[in-house]
């Protein structure tokens, strides 16, 4: 009787990965959780501007300063920017790619034809999109301060009043957030599976998480716009 | 009962086909599905027509041959194989639209027949044990805990049909694979190959040209075998787990 033997050798790691649907969908949900804390710590910063000018203008010069004297001026804060940035376009290649993949999956839609899965799950590409042009918009807003009505540099919570006082930059901020909700919805619980941490009697809980996490973030950030457009922060 | 029925009809599999309109009379709501279907295949011989090719082999929800999307739902609005699928689900008058497993790597062969050869090739990729079989061994010669033995259990039920694939927005075979990896990995007889029959079954997979898994849940609603969507979690744990274990 013989026995199967495997002589081939098996690829690289990265390989592995980067080929396979489920190592591809790996990397999404380690750099979308990479993203997510970033957003949690954001989210909580913002909230400085409730307690005025000097403190948040103050938060954001400490953003600079992390880390010294071991690190110099600003290196923090630009390591922070690299690993988001790798994150990002990790995430986003890989989702083209798996989209690109799902869609070639699926050729022939079926005649009948009836309404599928939520709605948080159905607006994952489109939300991932309108959030990658948000943060490009955002950073031109109120990084490099291009757009920005007010654009004066460590002046962060001038800057967030002038953008905040007009329409547009409501619009667009309120759009993101809300997407930013929808994503973290459905992609929290999915980092969740992809990474192996499902189960039956943890599903409950991981559902709750992803919706607290969702709706915790969204009224977060939105605090801030609300609070500009109703006079509290001016 | 008199039906109406709309129902894809194509040649061949480089034909194209479109959806054509049938009366059946004369239906019990006793009737299974597939018996309604022989029905209007019946009249269809009678006048002279082609009748309409369709899988089916056990007709008792066993083998997996049957495969019919009925009003956009794979096997029809009950929770089962179309075999077990009765009459009784519909109403008088109903329109009832009948098409094909829709999937790249499941091709149309003629009207609702597809081929799911791709599931037999992920089955070759790792789906058995390297053991020599004779005659049986003695069922307590190897223990398996109990709550092993049940998670086995629950995935060898999956029968092989493809509804994950049909009803999956990216047609993914993600929840056929899961249920087949999980059925054998938990077990210490499929031990010796953990690592390899997931790596390979997921490459093959892949190489099939099925979709990746976006957690939809569409495959867990649509299995009549009940193959819950948290498999799908424990075979990628497997997966990562076999990327750090597997010897190179
Ligand atoms: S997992 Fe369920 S739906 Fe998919 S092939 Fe197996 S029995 Fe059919
Ligand atoms: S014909 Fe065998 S499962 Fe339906």
């Amino acid at each position: 009787m013989a026995l199967g033997t495997r002589t081939d050798r098996q690829p690289s790691v990265i390989r592995l990965f980067w080929r396979s649907t489920v190592g591809k969908k790996t990397v999404m949900a380690l750099s979308g959780l990479i993203m997510l804390g970033y957003l949690v710590a954001h989210m909580l910063g913002n909230l400085k501007i409730f307690f005025g000018a000097d403190e948040f203008n103050g938060y954001a010069q400490w953003l600079r300063t992390m880390g010294e004297p071991v690190l110099h001026y600003s290196w923090a804060l630009w390591l922070l920017r690299v690993l988001l940035l790798l994150a990002v376009v990790g995430h986003g290649v890989a989702a083209y790619q798996l989209s690109r993949r799902d869609i070639a999956a699926r050729p022939d839609k079926y005649v009948h034809r009836r309404r599928r899965a939520s709605y948080a799950t159905r607006t994952m590409r489109w939300g991932g999109i309108i959030l990658a042009l948000f943060i490009v918009w955002h950073l031109l807003d109120l990084t490099t301060l291009t757009v920005n009505e007010n654009a004066q540099s460590g002046r962060a919570y001038e800057n967030v009043v002038a953008t905040f006082s007009t329409w547009y930059g409501n619009v667009i901020y309120i759009v993101a957030m809300l997407a930013v909700g929808l994503h973290v919805r459905h992609g929290f619980w999915s980092a969740a599976q992809t990474l192996g941490m499902g189960n039956a009697t943890r599903e409950r809980i991981l559902r709750t998480a992803a919706d607290a996490l969702a709706l915790v973030l969204t009224a977060g950030f939105l605090s801030v716009p609300v609070a500009v457009m109703t006079g509290v922060v001016s | 009962m008199k039906l109406n029925l709309r129902i894809w009809r194509q040649k061949s599999a480089d034909t194209p086909g479109a959806m054509t309109t049938y009366e059946v009379d004369g239906i019990s709501s006793d009737m299974s599905f597939l018996e309604m279907l022989d029905t209007l295949n019946e009249d269809l011989i009678l006048r002279g027509e082609e009748p309409v090719a369709f899988d089916h082999d056990c007709r008792e929800g066993i083998c997996g041959a049957c495969s019919l999307v009925i009003n956009g739902d794979a096997h029809g609005p009950e929770r089962t194989t179309t075999c077990q699928l009765h009459m009784r689900s519909f109403r008088d008058g109903d329109t009832i639209d009948v098409e094909p497993w829709r999937a790249a790597a499941f091709p149309v062969v003629k009207d609702l027949v597809v081929d799911r050869s791709a599931f037999d090739r992920i089955i070759q990729a790792g789906g058995y044990i390297s053991a020599p079989t004779g005659s049986a061994p003695d069922a307590h010669a190897t223990p398996v805990p109990k709550p092993d033995a049940d998670f086995a259990f629950e995935h060898a039920e999956c029968i092989g049909c493809g509804a994950c694939v049909a009803a999956c927005p990216n047609g993914s075979a993600m929840l056929f694979t899961s249920a087949k990896v999980n059925h054998l990995n938990v077990l210490p007889q499929g031990a010796p190959e953990r690592e390899t029959r997931v790596l390979d079954m997921v490459r093959a997979m892949d190489d099939e040209g099925f979709g990746g898994c976006t957690l939809t849940g569409e495959c867990a609603t649509a299995c009549p075998k009940g193959i819950p969507l948290p498999s799908i979690a424990a075979m990628n744990k497997e997966w990562l787990r076999a990327t750090r274990k597997v010897r190179r």
